[in-house]
């Protein structure tokens, strides 16, 4: 068996006293498409910012080729041969595709494009180098990150969670693109906590918890469910089985909704048009930037429409002149996408993000707060949707992507709402607390609430939704039944139908 | 016909301390540092040059005395909004008044003395030319003002070294990702912020008005920051505000002098009315302003 292309021997990091990574062994081989699969904060990212050379660790060696290497800076990985692709890019907005690319690369621009267009031709990453990358969509980008790894011609290829912002049909071009790589010996380091993609292309991977490894294995031997075990160390809640039941009267509608947004890189709306039901949950599907958060704000009256126009109506009456207070007292909730600055203030304590919106359930009398209410209010909140945190007074900024999320939901819904949306309802939070928060939505639809949920994940919108509705450039798709539906139809919609595939 | 031969003979020249130091603030506002303490970088280059030339006579060394003043003054303010990481308004306010208050201790004994300017250099031909002639009869510094806003343009759109301060203007922490050092990269921009605000001091008390009167930059910086800003960080358009500006302030003397009947202070308002109309209007393109803005401007970087 020929030498690994990578090992790492007990390497640890600690901030503060989180210890991201303890004792992590792990070996890389040649031509291997090799995941790494956890869940969110078990200590996959900061095991790449290591490799990477972005964070250097407090113990342990780096193995590069058979040699003991010191990785101390992303540069220094780079000329090793490491490359890495980051889920949130790293790309310069306002630089053009080559420009981008030059600024690790050398060389002259023109030739920089030809080779960018070769690269693009041989792997399937087609990408216009003189486009300006705020002009590029997400998959567009990755493309462009990936080409930008691959000119300073790695050996180790990583690539963080790069299918969470892509459509599906791309997600394939992408697999299309990996498995070329791997023929061509370059290895592929693959972090994602989807487990069907790793038992599709990865041909080892590396279970992570708390920052250790818990297995070490073929994922084409195993089936999801016993990774999903592996990866948080008990068996899977299942789902919430929605109650077939007839939808109720019409609660929020949209009719005809055109929107022109002052700001340039923001999406335009035109004509959409939705109807949400008492008792039914309707998904909004599409790919990031697509209109999402545009649309998100004019149902939320963060951005108001002229009275005259008459577009957004809850409950019957017209609400688009209407600015977010207003909309929440006739009984409206919304969980913004933005967890940290729009639906918490991270520096406040939990019990004063809850009087930010709950302030009208007594816990503000003739003005003055009413301490034990606030306080009552929020411990029952974290009772109930089993936030993990030392108690009310916590700062909402300490607590995880996934406990603040259960907190802002659970606060919501602790409103009594007629209509609920959730933007992003489980960005960024682990499987425990997902499937946690899926289960009250499918709960509050069988009490008759009327929710309406945007997100990027196509399986989470399946498994809670009767309905889904595709947003494209700034249009929505006509209504789709999930009962009806394959997730192919939903991807023809995110991608365009009309267009080839791969956008 | 003779106002308009005074204001195209005297514009380059009196948009020249506006020019240099609003191109100095491009780079370190492009490298996403606000630095507010132009006026007092330019106070402090004043005064040196004015007492190196007053003392040996030589421009040339002035101006290297007040350019390495100004980048000093702006070290001190590097080392506390970029290292220390204190607020970069305060921090350039603080700094800013500094610089004014070490001009004034400087000048105290100079109040009202005079240094000899600089010579005119006439292009070849069109010097002689009748009305225009003026605009190619300029003195040296104004000359080279010139060319580094060729020169500051070629390299903001063209150079690797312009790509880099761009993209740490942008995002620091992708550039950091990618292995620059933001941290240095912005020290040079501040440090060259300083080193031009000092120029521009330099110019504005040993050429333009070659005389010490405490005080005389008289706001200078501040125009030059707002040049940047309304100039949207392109440097055709901080050349073309700072031409505009040097204009209308030599306009409305002339029309002054040749007895316009309006109120003076009227008059005098102008240049700076005319020059935030129309750079006003052409900042008004918002895509324009999102490709050309400075996305972590004023921002403390935490690496």
């Amino acid at each position: 068996m020929p030498a690994p292309l990578l090992s790492l021997r007990g390497l640890t990091k600690t901030y503060g006293t989180v210890r991201a990574n303890r004792g992590i062994d792990l070996e890389v081989a040649q031509g291997s498409i090799h995941a790494i699969l956890g869940e969110n904060g078990a200590g996959k990212s900061t095991l790449m910012k290591l490799i990477y050379g972005v964070e250097t660790p407090d113990a342990g060696e780096v193995i590069w080729q058979g040699n003991p290497v010191r990785l101390t800076s992303p540069a220094e990985a780079r000329r090793q041969g490491i490359g890495m692709v980051f889920q949130h890019f790293s790309l310069f907005e306002t630089l053009t595709v080559v420009e981008n690319i030059s600024l690790i690369v050398p060389g002259r621009k023109a030739e920089l494009a030809a080779r960018i267009r070769e690269l693009g031709q041989e792997y399937g990453l087609e990408v216009e180098p003189r486009a300006h990358v705020h002009s590029l969509s997400v998959g567009e980008r990755q493309r462009v990150e990936i080409i930008r790894c691959l000119m300073t011609d790695p050996r180790l290829l990583i690539l963080d969670e790069p299918t969470s912002v892509l459509p599906p049909q791309s997600v394939t071009r992408l697999f299309q693109t990996l498995t070329r790589l791997r023929d061509r010996g370059v290895s592929i380091l693959f972090i994602s906590h989807k487990l069907e993609e790793i038992r599709s292309i990865c041909d080892r991977a590396t279970i992570l918890r708390d920052g250790q490894v818990t297995g070490n294995i073929d994922p084409r031997e195993h089936d999801a469910h016993d990774l999903a075990k592996m990866m948080i160390g008990r068996d899977m809640p299942a789902p919430r089985p929605a109650i077939a039941r007839e939808p109720g009267e019409i609660r929020l509608e949209l009719a005809g909704l055109d929107y022109r947004p002052d700001d340039p890189f923001a999406q335009s709306l035109s004509k959409i048009s939705l109807r949400l039901h008492a008792g039914e949950i309707l998904g909004i599907a599409g790919v990031s930037g697509n209109g999402q958060a545009e649309l998100a704000r004019l149902i939320s009256g963060e951005t108001t429409r002229p009275a005259a126009a008459d577009e957004i109506r809850m409950m019957g009456k017209s609400v688009g002149h209407l600015g977010a207070a207003a909309r929440r007292k006739l009984g409206f909730a919304f969980v913004p996408e933005e967890r940290l600055g729009r639906g918490a203030v991270p520096e406040m304590s939990l019990a004063d993000n809850s009087l930010l919106t709950a302030h009208r359930f007594g816990l503000v009398q003739r003005g003055l707060i009413n301490r034990s209410r606030e306080a009552d209010f929020t411990a029952r909140c974290i009772k109930d949707y089993d936030v993990r945190t030392p108690g009310p007074q916590a700062e909402a900024g300490a607590l995880s992507g996934g406990n603040l999320q259960k907190f802002i939901v659970g606060r919501e819904i602790m409103l009594a709402p007629k209509i609920l949306f959730v933007s992003q309802p489980t960005w960024g939070v682990d499987i425990g607390a997902a499937t946690a928060i899926r289960r009250r939505m499918v709960d509050l639809r069988n009490d008759g609430v009327a929710v309406l949920i945007i997100s990027e994940e196509i399986e989470e919108l399946f498994e809670i939704c009767d309905r889904i509705q595709v947003i494209r450039e700034g249009r929505l798709s006509p209504s789709l039944n999930v009962a009806e539906t394959r997730v192919e139809d939903i991807g023809r919609y995110m991608i365009g139908a009309e267009e080839r595939a791969g956008i | 016909m003779n106002a308009i031969t005074f204001v195209l003979a005297g514009m380059l020249a009196a948009a020249t301390p506006f020019l240099l130091a609003a191109l100095g603030e491009l780079i370190a506002e492009r490298a996403g540092v606000l630095n507010l303490g132009i006026e007092g970088m330019m106070a402090v280059g004043a005064v040196i040059a004015f007492l190196t030339v007053h003392q040996f006579g030589t421009h040339s060394l002035g101006f290297l005395l007040a350019g390495l003043a100004g980048a000093a003054l702006s070290l001190v303010f590097a080392w506390l909004s970029i290292s220390l990481r204190a607020n970069q308004v305060a921090a350039g306010l603080a700094i800013g008044i500094l610089g004014q208050g070490l001009s004034a201790l400087f000048g105290k004994n100079y109040e009202s003395k005079t240094v000899s300017g600089l010579p005119k250099l006439s292009v070849p031909g069109l010097g002689e030319l009748p009305v225009v002639g003026g605009l190619f009869t300029q003195d040296f510094v104004v000359w080279i003002a010139l060319l580094a806003t060729f020169a500051i343009w070629a390299a903001l759109r063209f150079s690797k070294m312009g790509l880099v301060i761009r993209a740490v203007g942008e995002n620091p922490a992708a550039a950091r990702s990618l292995g620059y050092p933001v941290i240095a990269i912005r020290y040079g921009a501040v440090l060259f912020g300083g080193l031009m605000a000092g120029f521009a001091g330099a110019y504005a008390s040993t050429v333009y008005t070659p005389l010490w009167a405490d005080g005389m930059i008289a706001g200078r910086g501040w125009i030059a920051l707002a040049l940047v800003v309304f100039a949207t960080w392109m440097t055709g358009r901080v050349f073309f505000g700072a031409v505009l500006f040097g204009a209308v302030s030599l306009a409305q003397l002339a029309a002054q002098a040749g007895g316009v009947n309006l109120n003076s202070q009227l008059l005098a308002c102008l240049p700076y009315l005319v020059t935030i109309a129309v750079l006003g209007i052409i900042s008004s393109n918002r895509r324009l302003l999102k490709v050309n803005g400075v996305a972590s401007l004023g921002k403390t970087y935490i690496p």
